[in-house]
């Protein structure tokens, strides 16, 4: 508080009150508080310091071995050291232009990127996370159709992803239909007799899915165009770099979590949630877009644009209530996506596919863990297992690592980043055997 | 400076190279497994560019960015204030950014614990039972709080509450809220001086109604004076009160919205609490509620048990349900709390008084030359409409770019809508009197360029990096990737 006593005499002075408390006297006295916060005393940064220190030290960061939408990928040292300029990140919404070309651009150059990952025409500046993006997928899917009101999403859509579909279909009257698995992947043969009762607004199907399993959607494309639904597909960005991108499989629309993309696993956020489309649903797609334009004096430049299909001009008519994105984030991406390039991406998922099926085969080779479905994995995959994983697993992280993640049916889903060595997947392998 | 207009692709050429990788010695070819058509046919056309061109490709971007660091961000209604730097020192520490969420719980007793003091402290401030840290922003918290109200209702059995008032001059967010969440919108009118009509409000009470979203003081930086009335009458047709946390700032010290009848609100942890705006996010919309609420939190939970141990609770059946991946927007959330923890007790309950006496400065020293529409003391914001004089033609866009030009950020503008030349403005308290004085020196400044050459003001920016942006154009002919801008 940058205030001397004498500047706010002089202050109150200019504004005629004789206190600080006359500047609340049309308050009602009723709501007045009258005593100091709960809270606790004043720190100083020595204090706080230690303070942060002894609640980092009840953590225990570990060696990851799970993943179920969050991987644990290498980060370039040069990203915090950029995201670290002020200019960047004490910004606000870059609402005047000509003084938030840097924020502007990099948002462009993120909607460039993505959509080369995706595929697909145009994207938006970034949405909280993916399981939001595809909640709002849902919503444009229905906004685009004039009488149907259905979205599918298939059973092997991430779990926490599913869920927030569900929230938001719920309360705001759109009706969902999970449709189920087979063998690990999307039951098409469900889908296709789904989409016969002519209420299918548009269907959303994730590759890689739940299990590390990539999707085969051969055909899929055809037959939802045919019944004048649309096609979103759920995708780790990061695959999309060696796997077959959504524009490729004839979607319609994309959306996913750009955690993949570098980002610290931070306990769950700040990520983002990325939405790609065709031309056709661009009108549809919620939140921020920047696009290219040229000042009078013919210079380029950037701006926000499309602003008519937002909350502040539409009010109750917009298909969404987003009025921000996840900027620093969307730089975060464009940073690494910069560093990392066309090469190193792939070299990223070469890494990643090469380590989970090292994993994969030393753990079959042990006994004690089994195939469960035969089916393409990149970086994560499904077994199962003999050994006791509960207690596997707390002995592993006594030792620093999170093993594999132990799903509902007791199979365990184990995910291999880059950042993993082969010493320590034998790590990982002995000390689940000594348990 | 040099004037720098590359966009990354523009830097890129084939074989260049900027990261670096361990070789791969896992003796396993693992793309062999991979159908041919599960794979990429075209490649992905990122740009190949070196470490150090991209290095000096985003500090040159950064140069051409305002921030609150760079100057003063007087922009009403968004509580531009410093973001302390210790802040962005502790959210770093490895001991919390490396953390899986879905690590085992005792693996993470640290992050659960910062979390629940979290929610703990914003409930004290807040007069509410409890929170959740989970919504990522002001808009996801309001549709968060404004499905509690819903899922309340739905649990009574009561099915027919289906409306949710707003008043007219609320943000945009707030009746797309209610959209989102299945609501329909009813509006209710102001006042000329900004505050919610009663009389208006009263004949639109009936069963039909879920609750009114509300925020104090209102658009205008005025204090709802008529709260507790108010909110007798919506409580007592068996509606709920939403505060909406973007006005939260003077309120601090003074007022709690739980002991003004609010039954639900959200707080922005980027305005009140001091976490960077990020250049639109990252940002957090923790939610409040009162104690016949809490059940209906969104899961999941966090919470302590008698031996001072944390646990994430997923499975409440009383929950509106999942809003978010995990549990929110953490790294953010360590940024609030350590600013909490900072100010205390003890600084905590200046904010709101001298936010306050910022923005009366400013609106005592301007009204002279600007246009004030409504006399009287204002809390940490208040609005012009426009120019005093308004022979000029100057209108408070020209006003808004000029300032631009001075190196201030511009105001809000042209909101709230009550009034045709709206310029908003929320100086914060941490700015000090010479920041204001140089600020109000300026706009008299511009006031009188306005009176004496007209020509200038409307032809601003000038020395700005770009000047006047087409925007028409780009609306009409989306240029939205940079293979659109070569295709061109």
């Amino acid at each position: 508080m940058p205030h001397s006593e004498e500047d706010i005499r002089l202050m109150m002075e200019k504004i005629g009150v004789s206190s600080l408390s006359d500047l609340y006297s049309d308050v009602p006295g009723e709501v007045i508080l009258k005593r100091d916060y709960n809270l606790p005393s004043a720190m100083s940064e020595i204090e706080l310091r230690k303070h942060f220190k002894e609640l980092g030290s009840k953590n225990s960061p570990m060696i990851i071995f799970g993943g179920m939408g969050v991987y644990d990928h290498y980060s370039p040292s040069v990203i915090s050291h950029l995201l670290s300029r002020s200019e960047f990140y004490t910004a606000y919404t870059p609402y005047q232009p000509e003084i938030s070309q840097g924020t502007l651009q990099y948002i462009f150059e993120y909607q460039s990127m993505i959509s080369e990952l995706t595929g697909l025409d145009a994207t938006n500046a970034s949405m909280y996370d993916g399981a939001t993006a595809a909640a709002e997928v849902m919503f444009m899917m229905v906004a685009s159709s004039k009488k149907k009101d259905r979205v599918l999403i298939s059973s092997t859509l991430l779990d926490n992803v599913r869920k927030v579909i569900e929230t938001y279909a719920k309360y705001h009257g759109v009706k969902v239909t999970i449709v189920p698995e087979k063998d690990g992947v999307t039951d098409l043969e469900s889908i296709y007799s789904e989409l016969a009762k002519n209420d299918v607004a548009g269907v959303i199907l994730p590759t890689p899915n739940k299990y590390g399993i990539i999707e085969d959607f051969t055909g899929v494309a055809d037959k939802v165009h045919e019944n004048k639904s649309l096609f979103g597909i759920y995708a780790d960005p990061s695959t999309l770099a060696v796997l077959r991108s959504p524009a490729e499989w004839g979607a319609d629309v994309a959306c996913g979590d750009g955690q993949s993309l570098g980002m610290p696993l931070s306990f769950g956020g700040p990520y983002l949630g990325y939405i790609s489309c065709n031309k056709s649903m661009l009108r549809k797609m919620p939140g921020r877009v920047v696009g290219a334009t040229k000042d009078i004096d013919g210079k380029r430049g950037f701006v926000l644009t499309l602003q008519a299909r937002e909350q502040h001009i539409r009010r109750e008519k917009a298909t969404s209530n987003i009025c921000s994105n996840q900027s620093l984030m969307a730089l975060y991406a464009t940073v690494y996506l910069s560093l990392m390039g066309r090469e190193g991406l792939k070299e990223v998922n070469k890494l990643s596919c090469d380590g989970a099926h090292y994993l994969y085969n030393k753990l079959i080779e042990t006994g004690k863990f089994h195939p469960v479905y035969d089916k393409p994995f990149l970086k994560e995959f499904v077994v199962s297992t003999d050994l006791n994983m509960e207690k596997v697993n707390k002995a592993l992280m006594s030792h620093g690592i999170m093993g594999g993640i132990v799903l509902e049916n007791g199979n365990v889903a184990f995910a291999v980043t880059e950042k993993r060595s082969k010493e320590e997947i034998d790590k990982l392998i002995e000390l689940m055997l000594e348990v | 400076m040099v004037n720098y207009d590359k966009i990354i692709f523009e830097l890129s050429a084939p074989g260049r190279k900027g990261y670096s990788l361990p070789s791969d010695n896992y003796h396993t070819d693992g793309f062999k497994d991979i159908p041919s058509d599960l794979l990429r046919k075209q490649e992905a056309d990122l740009p190949e560019v070196n470490e150090l061109d991209v290095v000096r490709h985003y500090t040159n971007l950064s140069n051409k960015n305002f921030g609150v660091d760079t100057g003063f961000y007087p922009l009403g209604s968004c509580t531009m204030k410093y973001n302390p730097k210790i802040n962005e020192e502790l959210c770093s520490l490895p001991e919390f950014t490396s953390l899986h969420p879905l690590q085992d719980e005792n693996s993470v007793q640290g992050a659960l614990e910062l979390y629940w003091n979290l929610q703990k402290m914003l409930s004290e401030i807040a007069g509410l039972e409890e929170f959740t840290l989970n919504p990522y922003a002001g808009a996801h918290g309001e549709l968060t709080g404004l499905l509690v109200m819903k899922k309340y209702h739905e649990s009574r059995g009561d099915f027919k509450r289906t409306k949710v008032i707003v008043p007219d001059s609320a943000h945009g967010t707030n009746p797309a809220s209610a959209m989102v969440a299945g609501f329909e919108v009813v509006e209710v009118k102001s006042k000329p001086n900004g505050s919610i009509d009663v009389e208006d409000l009263k004949p639109l009470l009936d069963d039909t109604v879920a609750g009114i979203m509300m925020t104090n003081p209102n658009t205008l930086g005025m204090f709802e004076t008529e709260i507790v009335e108010i909110a007798k009458l919506v409580h007592d047709a068996g509606g709920l009160l939403y505060y909406d946390g973007a006005n939260l700032n003077p309120l601090l010290g003074k007022v709690r919205p739980g002991d003004m009848g609010f039954d639900i609100m959200h707080i922005n942890l980027h305005k009140t609490f001091s976490t960077p705006h990020g250049g639109g996010g990252p940002g957090s919309g923790p939610v409040g509620v009162a104690s016949h609420l809490t059940k209906h939190l969104p899961n999941p939970r966090v919470v302590k048990d008698e031996n001072d141990k944390f646990h994430i609770l997923s499975d409440n059946k009383d929950t509106l349900g999942n809003i978010s991946s995990f549990m929110g927007n953490f790294g953010v959330m360590m940024r609030a709390y350590a600013y909490i923890l900072s100010l205390g007790k003890e600084n905590i309950k200046n904010v709101g008084p001298l936010s306050t006496l910022n923005a009366n400065y400013i609106k005592e020293s301007l009204k002279d030359d600007f246009l004030l529409p409504i006399e009287g003391v204002c809390k940490h914001e208040f609005v012009f409409d426009g120019l005093k004089d308004k022979s000029t033609g100057v209108t408070t866009l020209n006003v808004a770019k000029r300032l631009l030009d001075y190196g201030f950020h511009a105001p809000t503008i042209y909101f709230p809508l009550l009034f045709h030349e709206s310029m908003m403005i929320e100086p914060t308290e941490t700015e000090s009197k010479d920041t204001l004085d140089r600020f109000i020196e300026v706009m008299h400044k511009i006031a009188e360029e306005a009176r004496e050459m007209p020509e200038v003001v409307k032809d601003a920016p000038v020395n700005t990096i770009v000047r006047k942006l087409d925007e028409t154009t780009a609306a009409k002919n989306p240029i939205l990737k940079y293979k659109d801008l070569t295709e061109v």
